[in-house]
């Protein structure tokens, strides 16, 4: 056989061997979720375990979801006025607004940050855990580290996933009507009443609890595999870190391509 | 970190995000709006309803008096048949006008009611029989121009 050959070979080998470690992964991950999920139960009869995760996860990530609403409203105000009265309806300000944060913005930004802010936090104490040898510890004491560790961290993650979205967008729509309302001067009657009569509850802001309690989901699961599944060193801490952001990321923005198609058809 | 502060902040941070979601469904939303209390069905065949979509409004002089809850095709009389729920503390006389309107020149479309003289009023369930269609805006531009080309003609000759 020629060298071209044997490159060959050893390139589709190395595909092949690629494909079938991220099926094996991928057939793991489920069946993490599956026994994560078979041993809530234990986990949500001691709730002060995810009340003490929720803390972690949820509350210290108020400060940039606050902030971040705030200001992507603000945005969403200057850039939308700018366009709308170029067609002389800038009071239609508002339905942009809303309708922009409560479908997509809130859920997806708040998502992405929340994978960054708090996933990444969870995949590392756990993975530091495995490599300290605590979960192996946990196990010699009869203790179950996916009931202790696992499964609070991601009920905490898909309670606070909602709240923090709903957040952000009702903070986005705060800083909307800061710019466009006190700053710029839209008629401040039309700002709101133009938003409540093409807001639905359901059909928006309820589709919009579904999407994140979806991306809560997704991320919050990623963060806890990623973290148990990662390599004890410190160098396989950092990669299972790095891989969480990406991973969640990439699966927040297509689920979210996903659940719109599901969604919103435009009746 | 004591556990009672744990629990204070955790409280706190769900009693922001219940109130969040309060504010979204009623400030932003339509939750308080969109209940009209009891209503009753009426029916109205246009020739053609243009874009009229589900969930349009019913106005008589400008109030919202109701909203469009279906849409459908009779493919014997090939007309459309709009069901629209009617708050029930209008009534309508049996004459009323239906018509397709737009809000505005861009804006969306709505089915406005112009009250006849009737003493009977309509009934839960019954059909308007005075209908106008949705005014389609590429028909009457092409009308014109049609007419347009024809004077032009004539000035030639």
């Amino acid at each position: 056989m020629s060298v071209f050959h044997t490159n060959l070979l050893s390139t589709l080998r190395n595909l092949g061997k690629r494909v079938t470690d991220r099926l094996w992964r991928l057939g793991f991950a489920s069946r993490f979720l599956l026994a994560t999920l078979l041993y809530s139960g234990m986990t949500l009869k001691r709730f002060h375990l995810t009340i003490r995760e929720i803390y972690f996860t949820g509350v210290l990530s108020l400060i940039i979801i606050l902030v971040s609403g705030l200001f992507v409203g603000m945005v969403l105000g200057l850039q939308g006025y700018d366009t709308l009265q170029r067609y002389g309806s800038s009071e239609a300000l508002g339905i942009l607004v809303a309708l922009s944060l409560v479908r997509e913005l809130g859920p997806v930004v708040s998502a992405l940050l929340f994978a960054s802010r708090a996933g990444s936090a969870i995949t590392a104490e756990i993975g530091l855990m495995k490599a300290t040898e605590q979960l192996s510890a946990m196990e010699m004491m009869a203790v179950n580290p996916i009931a202790r560790v696992v499964a609070p961290r991601f009920w905490a993650g898909v309670i606070s996933m909602p709240i923090l979205a709903a957040l952000f967008s009702a903070m986005g729509i705060f800083g909307g009507y800061l710019v466009g309302v006190q700053l710029i001067g839209v008629d401040e009657g039309s700002f709101w009443s133009q938003m409540q009569a093409s807001v639905d509850f359901r059909e928006d802001i309820l589709n919009g609890v579904i999407k994140s309690f979806v991306f809560g989901i997704l991320v919050s699961w990623i963060a806890v595999f990623e973290g148990y599944d990662c390599e004890p060193t410190a160098e396989g801490v950092s990669g299972a870190t790095t891989r969480t952001v990406v991973t969640s990321s990439l699966a927040i923005l297509s689920a979210d391509f996903v659940l719109t198609a599901l969604m919103f058809r435009g009746v | 970190m004591n556990r009672l502060t744990l629990d204070l902040w955790v409280g706190f941070f769900v009693a922001i995000g219940l109130a969040s979601l309060l504010f979204l469904a009623l400030k932003v939303g339509n939750l308080s709006g969109s209940n009209m209390g009891p209503t009753y069905r009426l029916e109205a065949r246009f020739d053609n309803i243009g874009g009229l979509k589900i969930r349009a409004p019913v106005k008589s002089a400008g109030v919202v008096v109701g909203r469009v809850t279906d849409i459908q095709f009779d493919a014997e009389r090939y007309q459309a048949v709009v069901g629209m729920n009617v708050n029930g503390q209008y009534h309508f006389p049996r004459d009323t006008f239906a018509t397709i309107n737009t809000s505005g020149l861009l804006g969306e479309q709505y089915v406005g009611f112009e009250a006849g003289g009737d003493e009977a009023m309509l009934k839960a369930g019954e059909t308007l029989k005075k209908t106008q269609s949705a005014v389609v805006l590429e028909k009457l531009i092409s009308q014109f121009m049609f007419n347009k080309a024809s004077e032009d003609k004539k000035e030639e000759k």
